[in-house]
């Protein structure tokens, strides 16, 4: 395991970097750099820097479509991150995957998918197949408020509890899922309390203080590696902008985002950091400049790649 | 009922014996399973007393903690697959009946054949789906699909049938042994069905290759599943007239083995296609398309002996099978068409 599980200086630079890597995905998709879509993550950072750094090396993550920031914690590249959502050679996924692929299999990241729920039966599989091979690794899979109404989501917590297989269920609950409000479409406001119906613990947390998601998803690894089965983690949180680039999420009530913004992820452990005196304010102002500099340094020298060709792509369909 | 199939003696070529489809497809996946301790059996019912249709007979006990029972969600399960192929383990998974394959859908058309390519080649996914269809057991409109060209049109896949014993032991070998998902087609009517099967290493098909399994210089019939044999059948009763009719077991449908049909219609002439499923959008309908596309001249226009349009598969038994293509209407479209 790395010492990022309990360096939270660290996880405080990790999350700026995430958020600035976001904002200038969308610049560079103003001025026409990046096409398509993107799905970005301003707001949520908490969940994936606090979960992701209780993962050790060998375990692993499934994703979605907004998944940037986990695959930054993660460990993937920046340069490769940029570069992919350029189309080019160079990306984390040669450039065929795009902005709702960022994968890194040695990294243990298995997959980033754009259809809800396609990520929960494989996360399942894969520690299904640990548990097999008579290792202790766990999955951990993240998803939306949306996907817990699919049906791979009950299916997938039904399966892994009466297997008793490791995998941490990790519901990132933003309130929308894609343009409609979560009690719109759900007659619950906390989805963890789906867990009962599967006899596994389900956890509300605190979706904006790292520590709190940090703590909770190391609990429900230690009970996946204890062999105790799998765990749904519900992380309160906010996604700043809307559901993809050309929703300006204008459907949500006046003061919504002012008030989730006034529990900025990055101020509350900013925040904590100083009162420890772990990270004076003139020290994140500096991670902030460094963290500005890095993401636009790591934009630029992705444009310099070259495109994929057919030839190039087409070994990726078949391996024989 | 299926007698439990012996291991086969690695790797030695004992000469061809006879068994039925449902034993060599139990052979297959012994063979495979001896020789390679990452695979595992998965799907509804598999573990117990030899799975529904009995193909899994003493493979619970010949691999304990290999053959797993899944709860009723082919979705979720074949997503199950995809997880442990890409994490080092070779999965087989199998769907009842053919009609639940698209309950399966998200999984065989969305991350199957795309997983490996939107990573950029990053992992390969050696899962086969072994797929249970096909009409003639009364089991009624949603239990009768071979299901078998649902899939044939998604580069990432492969897709394979069994039509004979020796091809649902040689096919199901070679599509377990492949880096790339295969989707395996197996007919519930030809289980009981016989025939010689070499067993052993060298007996694993080559992928994408199509097996003739009669000769004959007066047509080429063209089939797969249940209608070799039905093919073979009728051409039986053709040679009897003096028709010789050669037979195609297409085996893959996904590479489609085109060159060995060409090779044949060039011969005879004659093209008639037998298959238990609509024509539009179909195996069938690929075939007759690529031969026009490549420009091959036929001395009268293909026939087709296939399922209706207009209705589905009944449960009424005397309904049912006559519209599930049989000998005599292979043998009354062969004779139009030699005729012709």
């Amino acid at each position: 395991m790395s010492t990022i599980a309990s360096d939270r200086v660290e996880w405080y630079r990790r999350m700026v970097e995430i958020r600035l890597f976001e904002e200038k995905v969308q610049e560079l998709f103003m001025s026409g750099h990046i096409q398509g879509t993107t799905h970005l993550c301003q707001g949520q950072e908490a969940v994936s820097v606090g979960a992701i750094s209780a993962m050790r090396d060998d375990d692993y993550l499934t994703i979605t479509y907004r998944g940037h920031g986990h695959a930054l914690m993660r460990g993937v590249s920046m340069e490769a991150c940029f570069a992919e959502l350029m189309g080019r050679t160079t990306g984390c996924c040669r450039g065929v995957g795009g902005s709702m692929h960022f994968t890194d299999v040695d990294l243990g990241l298995l997959g980033a998918f754009a259809i809800v729920g396609a990520g929960l039966p494989i996360a399942l599989g894969a520690a299904y197949s640990a548990k097999l091979q008579g290792r202790d690794s766990v999955a951990l899979t993240f998803f939306g408020d949306g996907a817990s109404n699919i049906g791979t989501f009950h299916e997938a917590l039904n399966t892994a509890a009466t297997w008793k297989v490791g995998v941490v269920f990790i519901v990132e609950n933003n309130l929308y899922g894609e343009y409609t409000p979560l009690l719109e479409t759900t007659p619950l406001e906390d989805l963890a309390v789906r867990a009962q119906a599967y006899g596994i613990p389900g956890v509300v947390v605190d979706g904006q203080d790292a520590d709190a998601v940090h703590d909770a998803v190391s609990e429900a690894i230690r009970r996946g590696r204890a062999g105790e089965g799998p765990s749904l983690l519900e992380m309160k949180t906010y996604r700043y902008r809307g559901h993809s680039r050309t929703d300006p999420a204008k459907y949500r009530p006046d003061g919504e985002l002012d008030r989730w913004q006034a529990r900025d992820p990055i101020t509350v452990l900013g925040d904590k950091l100083a009162a420890e005196g772990a990270l004076s304010a003139d020290q994140q102002a500096a991670i902030r400049d460094e963290s500005q500099r890095l993401v636009d340094d790591k934009a630029e020298q992705a444009q310099q790649a070259p495109f994929p060709t057919i030839e190039e792509i087409r070994s990726y369909v078949y391996a024989g | 009922m299926s007698t439990q199939v012996e291991p086969a003696r690695a790797g030695t070529d004992a000469g061809p014996a006879e068994m039925t489809v449902r034993d060599a497809v139990n052979a297959a996946l012994r063979d495979e399973m001896a020789a390679d301790p990452t695979i595992y059996l998965m799907g509804e019912d598999v573990a117990n007393d030899g799975g529904v249709f009995k193909t899994n007979t003493g493979l619970p006990e010949g691999f304990p903690g290999r053959v797993k029972n899944t709860p009723i969600c082919e979705n979720t399960f074949v997503g199950v697959a995809i997880g442990m192929s890409v994490t080092g383990l070779r999965p087989v998974v199998e769907i009842m009946f053919s009609d639940f394959l698209p309950t399966a859908g998200d999984a065989i058309v969305e991350e199957l054949p795309k997983f490996r390519f939107m990573t950029g080649g990053q992992c390969t996914l050696p899962v086969t789906v072994r797929s249970i269809g096909g009409g003639g057991g009364r089991f009624g409109t949603q239990h009768s699909a071979t299901g078998e060209s649902w899939f044939m049109a998604f580069p990432g896949l492969l897709v394979a049938t069994a039509g004979t014993a020796a091809g649902a032991y040689s096919v199901l070998r070679a599509a377990i042994r492949h880096p790339d998902p295969v989707l395996f087609f197996e007919h519930k009517a030809l289980y009981g069905r016989k025939g010689l099967v070499e067993r052993g290493d060298g007996a694993i098909a080559e992928i994408g290759k199509a097996a003739t399994v009669r000769q004959g210089s007066d047509l080429t019939i063209v089939a797969t599943l249940l209608m070799v044999d039905r093919a073979l059948e009728a051409a039986e009763l053709l040679a009897a007239d003096g028709i010789e009719a050669e037979v195609i077991d297409l085996r893959w449908l996904r590479p489609l083995d085109l060159p060995t049909v060409r090779e044949g219609v060039e011969r005879t002439g004659r093209l008639l296609i037998a298959e238990e499923q609509v024509h539009a959008a179909g195996w069938g309908a690929t075939v007759i398309s690529q031969l026009t596309l490549e420009g091959v001249q036929l001395a009268a226009p293909p026939r087709v002996v296939g399922l209706r349009d207009d209705v589905l598969t009944p449960y009424s038994p005397p309904l049912e099978d006559a519209l599930i293509p049989g000998a005599t209407a292979i043998v009354e479209a062969s004779r139009a068409l030699v005729g012709g």
